[in-house]
């Protein structure tokens, strides 16, 4: 993490850059669509500008009683009506290709996201809040979407409109025009003014905002505890006194910002004034005709629009860049180490385990485990025990190749697994952790994670085999119930028989068990031990345990404490031994002894 | 959203005075055309060029008045919506508070808090746009059609036509897409949840091998995601070509019906020039106005997913009785401490009872265990005796007297509840111990880490008492936690101290020096210890057995381990025989 914040901070401007070299990468797939959106924003634009001449040519063709030169106008009409359908035509055709390649883009980056995550380190994955992987996935793309879309819609036609007025401008009358171009960037000035001053107030608004979600989130999440200790009167004042702050920022910067608009109008009206002046003062000259006139007071209304527009864009395509790095920082996170081209499906697994001199850390310099070494054979049970947190679930990671050692092997049935594919190592183990993870979907789909092709008779052997088959029985739609995200309705106990259950049904050569009945009451535990004894029978298992007294039959005790395997051997001879086992077993039975 | 408007009531002034200066300044807007009509038609036509001097100062007069107005509108409106953001936040909070845990339960925290910020921060910007722009644009529209009325009744009839086309077509597509809107957020919602799901469930899909059937289903949601948002995207690119077509095909008829007005001298040139420059300003304001609806209907939404909670009224009556124990309780065995007869418990919209018939005595001063399976009612019975739940059925009695006598507040500060979650604030240690009693001496606060064995590890920490906790209590272990709700519950001095199964987290050791310790703070403390421990309640005064919500045996360690099978089972589940009988 360390590391990567340094090599994320020099020069910004070049990393920018970069960024958006990757976005017209991805955009590269799609380019006969900006092509087209380029061309269609033109026509469309030239069009929409064009019509306002017509519109004038139209009024010079009506001057007064008499001398109205109706032909002549129904022709300018006919020429508005077609412009009018084309330019229609080009917009819509334009808003859809926008909408087709940023959409497309889109997906493309979300897929690759999630292609990524898939094969991301557990190292990655447990280093991040998932919340914060889930917003570069969900909240960064779609906001790098909108600016993407504001961008090629408002962008490329803001600028068009502007060269397009500023050529028409220049094709009716250059003095005129200068009026125009002198006077319009003011508008933008004094926009650009005005968001640099209330940018502060904005970052202060949601500075006390984030204040303020801190503390809701905290004590509405934990209401119960404010409730039972009668806080609540409290609470709401302090809630109040963040509230209160809020208020007053909200309306600052709210207030302040929203000059922008009519200090622009106001700007726009000056422009259109100067028009109307150097305009009115042409025409008693001579030089200028009503028609033209008209044109023009329409065309310095549209010159203006698109500088207050493309400040907006600018600052909206910024945010969508940076929310394009974030993307592409995790897109371009480093993968878990790819597998050998001549891996080895792992076959015929009979259980054999060797750790060699194995080296392990997850912060680099802080060493946890050292120059470990086990052999199992088939059928052993392998009990790991020690305090909470001394690094039990580590060789779980090890064994599993969620980390990778980093000195050492690990070797199943003589082949190092990291020449084995993942998918067969994998697949030789059954896992039961302690965190019960659940999918959504049917019960049935949990059950059948493992072997999708069970049949019925199969899956609800395994579910009685974990005693949660009568429970499933009473739900209203037995197996079929859809469970939400992380088990919804089902207890923690209830959760930790599905997997179990799950377990139970691919029967897999090797079986890792990480506290596997933490959450179930000891006499649900003790029935279903039965059927965990079947299944342990013949295949080598390994055991993570806070209960001693499911720990005394392994064939070997490892035990652990601070990330060290510090014993090993069996009950007997660990008891004999007189060390931290021994201390372990005796403060267990101390208690029942009082 | 309607009833949430009583928020604005204190700020009557600056909500009625947006809107109006927000109108004055489209008022001053929709003159120009005119004082351009005026330009064209006497200051050009008579080559009076002190005249259009004049005019295009009248100009930028009408452009001062209107900057000045809506400078003014902003205001008042900003300030409106200020005032009606922080009244619906402090007055939801405050709801929030009041509600008891069948309420949280059904609701659920985290609506909450969705409700209480980004949602209400949707309805506040509602509040503010409306106030500001939503009734700009249809000023403009409608006075744009007025001022084609005082220009010309027949040309202006153009007008009474186009303008309720646009609103079918502007309308009309919102409706289409409103729906498909919904369905793109609900296809967004399930590419959201695969993401978190292969994270959070990464390690048990990789030990199964499923990413590439995970990778095929995110990408098939991805893809109807794709289609919806290009679908919907269609639709809604429609609404400009269309109002486009709509508006010029205004101007073309304004053109033809001008020309032949003029012709018969009915109208002039400038006023057929101010025509079409109304025509165009509706085009412009209804490009607005659409930008705006969307923002409006999903504040309303917004606005009525608030309105929801606080209409959600907490079911519990308060009682009016102090809890004094002191006074109440005149020699001991008198009157018993806890109560229960009869009690049932259904939770709101659960379908069977929790707990059934239950009818136990506890005196004062005695400790009671309560044990049973998961899921048998252990936590639903301590959660009666604070009055967290109301029983659907029977007498709950503290102290003699229905807890329904008491006031809620005398009742809960008489009992320090430990829940199963320990749940600590941002803060320092300190200030988290002090909820269990703002005005506890330090004397009384390092009592209570002393007996809470908590102790030994904050005198390590860095300024001791001091040191700062983080959100959720993220800097310590589980057991250090549990060990400062306990702590935070002795604060308090409570007459009964409920401890449920909160020492989970900690050793063996430690749990029974906690147990020793607490017994120690005097023969007048009433202990509840639920807990799956045999080993944490075998030395209670009195334990209870639960299955399914049922008592299934009542007695001490010895009587049930001699009569109730429920209690053998479990008990020698942790303790086989043959151990148990050597110690």
């Amino acid at each position: 993490m360390a590391e990567k914040k340094l090599d994320k901070k020099p020069d910004k401007k070049k990393s920018q850059s970069d960024t958006l070299r990757k976005v017209f990468r991805c955009l590269g797939k799609y380019r006969i669509f900006v092509v087209f959106s380029i061309l269609l924003a033109a026509v469309s634009v030239a069009l929409t500008l064009y019509i306002p001449k017509l519109t004038g040519y139209a009024v010079d063709h009506i001057v007064g009683p008499g001398q109205v030169d109706l032909p002549g106008a129904l022709k300018v009409m006919l020429q508005i009506g077609v412009c009018t359908l084309v330019t229609a035509l080009a917009q819509w055709l334009m808003n859809v290709c926008n909408n087709k390649m940023t959409y497309q883009v889109v997906q493309d980056i979300r897929n690759e996201a999630f292609r990524k995550i898939e094969i991301l380190p557990l190292r990655y994955i447990d280093g991040h809040p998932y919340g914060e992987v889930v917003s570069r996935v969900i909240a960064d793309v779609d906001q790098f979407a909108d600016g993407l879309l504001m961008g090629f819609t408002q962008l490329f036609t803001g600028i068009a409109t502007i060269i397009g007025t500023f050529g028409f401008m220049l094709s009716v009358n250059v003095k005129i025009t200068f009026v125009v171009v002198l006077i319009t960037p003011v508008s933008f000035f004094v926009a650009n003014f005005i968001a640099k001053r209330t940018f502060t107030m904005f970052r202060q608004q949601s500075e006390i905002r984030g204040e303020q979600t801190g503390l809701i989130d905290e004590m509405i999440g934990s209401q119960k505890v404010v409730q039972t200790f009668g806080m609540g009167e409290k609470v709401t004042e302090e809630f109040d006194r963040v509230n209160e702050k809020l208020g007053k920022a909200y309306l600052r910067a709210t207030f302040f910002s929203s000059i922008t608009n009519p200090a622009t109008r106001f700007v726009n009206s000056l422009v259109y004034t100067g028009v109307g002046i150097t305009g009115a003062f042409a025409v008693v000259n001579g030089s200028l005709t009503v028609g033209q006139l008209s044109s023009f007071l329409s065309y310095a209304n549209q010159y203006t629009k698109p500088f207050n527009e493309i400040s907006g864009v600018v600052t909206e395509f910024q945010n969508a860049v940076a929310c394009a790095q974030r993307i592409f920082d995790l897109i371009e996170e480093e993968p878990q180490k790819p597998e050998a081209p001549d891996a080895v499906e792992l076959k015929d697994v009979r259980g054999n385990v060797k750790v060699q001199d194995v080296s392990f850390s997850y912060v680099p310099g802080q060493r946890l485990i050292r120059d470990f070494n086990l052999e199992v054979k088939p059928g052993q049970r392998i009990a790991i025990v020690g305090p909470t947190g001394c690094g039990k679930t580590t060789l779980i990671n090890l064994l599993m190749r969620f980390y990778d050692v980093d000195a050492g092997s690990i070797k199943v049935e003589g082949i190092d697994i990291r020449d084995l594919t993942r998918r067969s190592l994998r697949a030789g183990y059954g896992m039961v952790l302690q965190d019960t993870w659940l999918k959504t979907g049917t019960i049935r789909d949990n059950i059948t994670m493992g072997r999708p092709d069970a049949t019925e008779e199969e899956v609800i052997a395994a579910a009685k085999a974990s005693h949660i088959h009568s429970f499933i029985r009473r739900l209203p739609k037995g197996y079929d119930t859809w469970i939400t995200e992380d088990g919804g309705g089902l207890s923690q106990g209830q959760k930790q028989l599905l997997c179990i259950a799950r377990v139970m049904l691919c029967r897999p050569p090797m079986l890792i068990l990480d506290e596997a009945t933490s959450s179930i009451d000891t006499r649900t535990e003790l029935k279903i031990q039965a059927a965990f004894a079947e299944l342990m029978e013949g295949r080598t298992t390994f055991i993570v345990a806070h209960r001693l007294s499911t720990i005394r039959e392994a064939d070997v005790i490892l035990v652990m404490k601070d990330g060290q395997i510090i014993e090993q051997g069996d009950h007997e001879s660990l008891l004999a031994k007189g060390g931290f086992y021994k201390h372990l077993y005796e403060s267990q039975w101390s208690q029942a002894a009082g | 959203m309607r009833s949430l408007l009583i928020y604005l009531k204190d700020y009557k002034k600056e909500t009625i005075l947006a809107p109006l200066f927000k109108m004055l300044e489209a008022s001053f807007e929709l003159f120009v055309p005119l004082v351009m009509a005026a330009v064209i038609d006497v200051g050009i036509a008579g080559r009076d060029k002190p005249y259009i001097v004049k005019m295009c100062l009248v100009l930028i007069a009408l452009g001062i008045i209107g900057l000045v107005c809506s400078i003014t509108a902003q205001y008042f409106s900003a300030k409106a919506a200020a005032g009606f953001g922080t009244g619906v936040r402090h007055a939801l909070f405050k709801h929030i508070q009041s509600f008891t845990f069948t309420e949280m339960d059904t609701v659920g925290s985290s609506t909450l808090i969705t409700r209480m910020t980004s949602d209400i921060n949707q309805a506040q910007s509602g509040v503010n746009l409306v106030l500001r722009l939503f009734l700009r644009s249809p000023f403009i529209v409608f006075g744009a059609m007025a001022m084609a009325f005082t220009v010309d009744v027949k040309a202006a009839m153009i007008f009474v036509v186009v303008i309720p086309l646009l609103s079918v077509i502007v309308f009309g597509i919102m409706l289409i897409t409103m729906p498909l809107y919904r369905k793109v957020q609900s296809n967004l919602d399930s590419v959201l949840l695969t993401t978190r799901e292969n994270l959070a469930g990464a390690r048990v899909i990789r030990a199964f091998n499923k990413e590439p059937d995970e990778r095929k289903r995110f990408e098939r949601e991805n893809q109807a995601l794709t289609d919806a948002q290009k679908f919907v995207g269609r639709i809604s690119g429609l609404m400009n070509p269309l109002t486009y077509i709509i508006v010029n095909g205004g101007i073309i008829a304004l053109i033809y019906a001008g020309a032949l007005r003029v012709q018969a001298g009915d109208l002039t040139q400038g006023e057929v020039v101010a025509l079409i420059n109304y025509m165009s300003q509706i085009l412009v304001e209804l490009v607005k106005l659409a930008n705006l609806i969307i923002t409006v209907t999903k504040a309303v939404a917004c606005g009525n997913r608030i309105e929801n909670v606080l209409k959600i009224t907490p079911e519990m009556e308060n009682g009016k009785k102090q809890c004094d124990p002191v006074r109440i309780s005149s020699g001991k065995g008198s009157c018993p401490a806890v109560e229960f007869s009869h009690v049932s418990l259904t939770y709101k919209d659960a379908a069977a009872e929790s707990l059934t018939d239950l009818t136990f005595r506890v005196e004062r001063g005695q400790t009671v265990g309560i044990i049973g399976g998961t899921g048998a009612g252990k936590s639903s019975l301590v959660n009666l005796i604070p009055r967290f739940y109301d029983a659907t059925a029977g007498q709950v009695k503290v102290f003699g007297e229905e807890i329904k006598e008491y006031d809620v507040e005398s009742l809960r500060s008489r009992i320090g509840v430990v829940l199963q979650k320990a749940v600590l604030f941002k803060g320092t240690i300190e200030e988290n111990l002090r909820w269990g009693n703002e005005n506890a001496t330090k004397e009384e606060l390092e009592e209570a880490l002393k007996i809470s064995q908590a102790k030994e590890f904050v005198d390590t920490k860095p300024g001791g008492m001091g040191f700062r906790i983080e959100q959720g209590g993220r800097n310590l272990s589980g057991g250090q936690k549990q060990r400062l709700t306990i702590a935070r519950a002795l604060v308090r001095r409570p007459d009964i101290l409920i401890l449920d199964d909160s020492a989970s987290a900690l050793d063996f050791a430690t749990d029974a020096a906690l147990r020793g310790a607490i017994r120690g703070m005097g023969d007048e403390l009433t202990v509840f210890i639920v807990s799956q421990r045999a080993a944490s309640i075998q030395y209670a005064d009195l334990i209870l057995v639960l299955e399914d919500g049922k008592i299934a045996g009542t007695g001490t360690h010895a009587e049930l381990l001699d009569t109730c099978p429920a209690y053998q089972e479990i008990y020698y589940s942790q303790f086989p025989k043959e151990v148990a009988s050597n110690g």
